[in-house]
């Protein structure tokens, strides 16, 4: 079993501890916003956060959360009522296929939670680790971009992220 | 003790010998650098494969800097030097040093205005350079794109600022002039002697520094570079994995061992290089190397023998492997079935004898440089905590590796951790 905290809620996981985190998010709880894309951390398709952090979460191993905060792109608004950057996304029309669309939103709310009106090189070496195979990287910077000069999404105090 | 007492002492002398050595005359400014078209593209290309068999270009630029334009900070245990501009830029750059002015600063450590050079610059070993070397270098670096940029202020303790200790410092370590004449490269293992000793100076990473900053003696024997472990150069062949010759060559010119693994950390740049240039530099380079070795396994440090990590904490390390290390280093996985890089057991960061290069690589990963092979890793920094990474090494060493354990591995892991 392990304890930890998914998107605000105190959650207890029945799955192996060997367990990618990524494979508990979709296929026990049902979140399946993370992609699995390469399984070696390569790609940034399943990038959820880890207090407050972007991590692989297909390498990612549950053994290694206990009692710790982990957000997925569920926490950050509905098709209904979207988040800043889920809106600025399909504003922009980021997506293609839209399989590495959830990673590269979760990488950049990790930027605009830690950097304030963050500069073009800036978001570009946050996001270099995540990969667009669409080629749609210049719509998914626009989108970035867009949101960090808006103050919609501001840096947070330090503390535990929620 | 008597070390310390020793490092005083010479510590003591060494105004003294700046007062008697330091001044030395500035070098008259030329107007420029030599016109362009009056160098060959021969020449050019001479000068290409010296700069880089001398890896001017690794500490001469920044992280995001123009190539030669400096900028780069390298941190010495006396604080922090940056590397200086040698594009031609007039102003900046080394754009109106004579042939003289930088020959002197290659074979003595001066300026062209006079001042001494730190030994952050390797000229202890680049003196040993030959005439025909020193100004293809200086042809190459003259036909740059000059780049104007002045390098930050060095941050160094107190009172190494004051450069003419350095003219101390230079009697101790510094013994001018060219050794292994070009006539004699024609041996290879003369040729990979001169590489190693004088352009490569592989002994400013792996001899280690003494407390006044000079290379240890006998040379080679290892050290410690921007908090990784340069091992030691005289046991590769008796390694738990050894190393052929065959080995080097295929590590030093592609980045990569099919027995060993990946140039990782600050030897990265260093094999980057070592692939632009003739095959035959990196043959030489290996059979030295090769010529070197000494008998016998690197001696153990004393320390009383502990029984191998708990069951426990390799039972937690097998958790974690399974989950984020074997979807590539586990049995059959594609980086060893498709790719036919060597299982993790012979790596020597497991097989090392301190944590220092597998914390580093776990922590940090292997970022994706331009190298002649593509090497990746992700940095796990923040999916694991220090004492899971301490599990991990328990179940690498014992379980993959059949090693001993590493002792006191969380705490290792927390200063490489704070010291990014």
């Amino acid at each position: 079993m392990t304890r930890l905290t998914i998107n605000g809620q105190a959650r207890t996981l029945a799955s192996v501890p060997s367990s990618p985190l990524l494979y508990a998010l979709r296929n026990e709880l049902k979140l399946n916003g993370a992609k699995f894309g390469c399984g070696m951390g390569q790609c940034g398709a399943c990038t959820v956060l880890v207090d407050g952090k972007p991590v692989f979460s297909c390498v990612t191993p549950l053994a290694a959360l206990d009692g710790r905060q982990v957000r997925t792109i569920e926490s950050l608004g509905t098709a209904d009522l979207p988040g800043a950057l889920q809106a600025a996304f399909i504003k922009h029309q980021a997506a293609q296929c839209g399989y590495c669309i959830a990673g590269m939103i979760m990488r950049a709310q990790a930027l605009l939670e830690t950097v304030k009106a963050p500069s073009d090189q800036q978001i570009a070496e946050h996001m270099e680790p995540n990969l667009c195979r669409c080629g749609t990287h210049l719509r998914i910077f626009a989108a970035i971009r867009e949101v960090a000069h808006s103050g919609l999404v501001v840096p947070k105090q330090k503390g535990p992220a929620v | 003790m008597l070390r310390k007492a020793l490092a005083l002492a010479v510590v003591a002398a060494l105004p003294v010998a700046a007062c008697i050595f330091w001044p030395q005359p500035a070098i008259a400014p030329t107007d420029g650098p030599p016109p362009a078209d009056g160098i060959s593209p021969a020449r050019v290309a001479r000068g290409a494969r010296v700069v880089a068999l001398g890896d001017c270009m690794v500490c001469h630029t920044a992280a995001k800097g123009e190539p030669y334009a400096g900028g780069l900070a390298l941190a010495t245990p006396f604080g922090a030097i940056y590397s200086t501009n040698i594009t031609p830029d007039p102003d900046t750059g080394i754009g109106r040093w004579s042939y003289a002015a930088f020959e002197r600063a290659l074979r003595h450590g001066v300026a062209r205005d006079g001042h001494l050079l730190y030994p952050a610059f390797p000229y202890t070993h680049y003196t040993q350079m030959t005439d025909d070397d020193i100004h293809a270098a200086y042809d190459y670096l003259m036909t740059r794109t000059p780049v104007k940029a002045e390098p930050p202020k060095n941050e160094l303790i107190f009172p190494l600022g004051f450069r003419p200790l350095l003219a101390g410092w230079n009697l101790l370590f510094l013994r001018p002039g060219n050794r292994i004449a070009a006539q004699d490269q024609q041996v290879l293992t003369e040729r990979g002697k001169y590489l190693v000793n004088s352009l490569g100076h592989c002994a400013s990473c792996h001899s280690g520094l003494n407390l006044i900053g000079g290379e240890k003696s006998p040379a080679f024997g290892g050290g410690t570079v921007d908090g990784w472990h340069a091992p030691s150069l005289l046991h590769l062949a008796s390694a738990s994995v050894p190393w052929s010759q065959t080995d080097i060559v295929d590590y030093l010119r592609t980045g990569m061992s099919r027995a060993h693994g990946a140039a990782k950390g600050p030897m990265q740049p260093v094999v980057s290089h070592l692939a632009e240039v003739p095959a035959q530099d990196v043959q030489a380079i290996a059979a030295y190397i090769m010529q070197i070795q000494v008998a016998g396994k690197l001696s153990e440090p004393a320390r009383k023998l502990e029984k191998s990590a708990d069951a426990d904490q390799r039972q937690l390390g097998a958790v974690l492997f399974a989950s984020a290390c074997a979807s590539c280093h586990g049995p059959g996985a594609p980086m060893t079935a498709v790719s036919r890089y060597p299982a993790l057991k012979t790596s020597p960061a497991v097989l090392g004898q301190q944590p220092t290069n597998f914390l580093q690589t776990v922590l940090h990963g292997v970022p994706l440089k331009n190298a002649p092979v593509p090497i990746y890793m992700p940095a796990f920094a923040d999916m694991l905590s220090d004492q899971q990474i301490a599990s991990l090494a328990a179940y690498v060493r014992a379980d993959l590796a059949q090693q001993p354990a590493w002792q006191h591995v969380a705490d290792q892991s927390k200063t490489i951790r704070e010291g990014q």
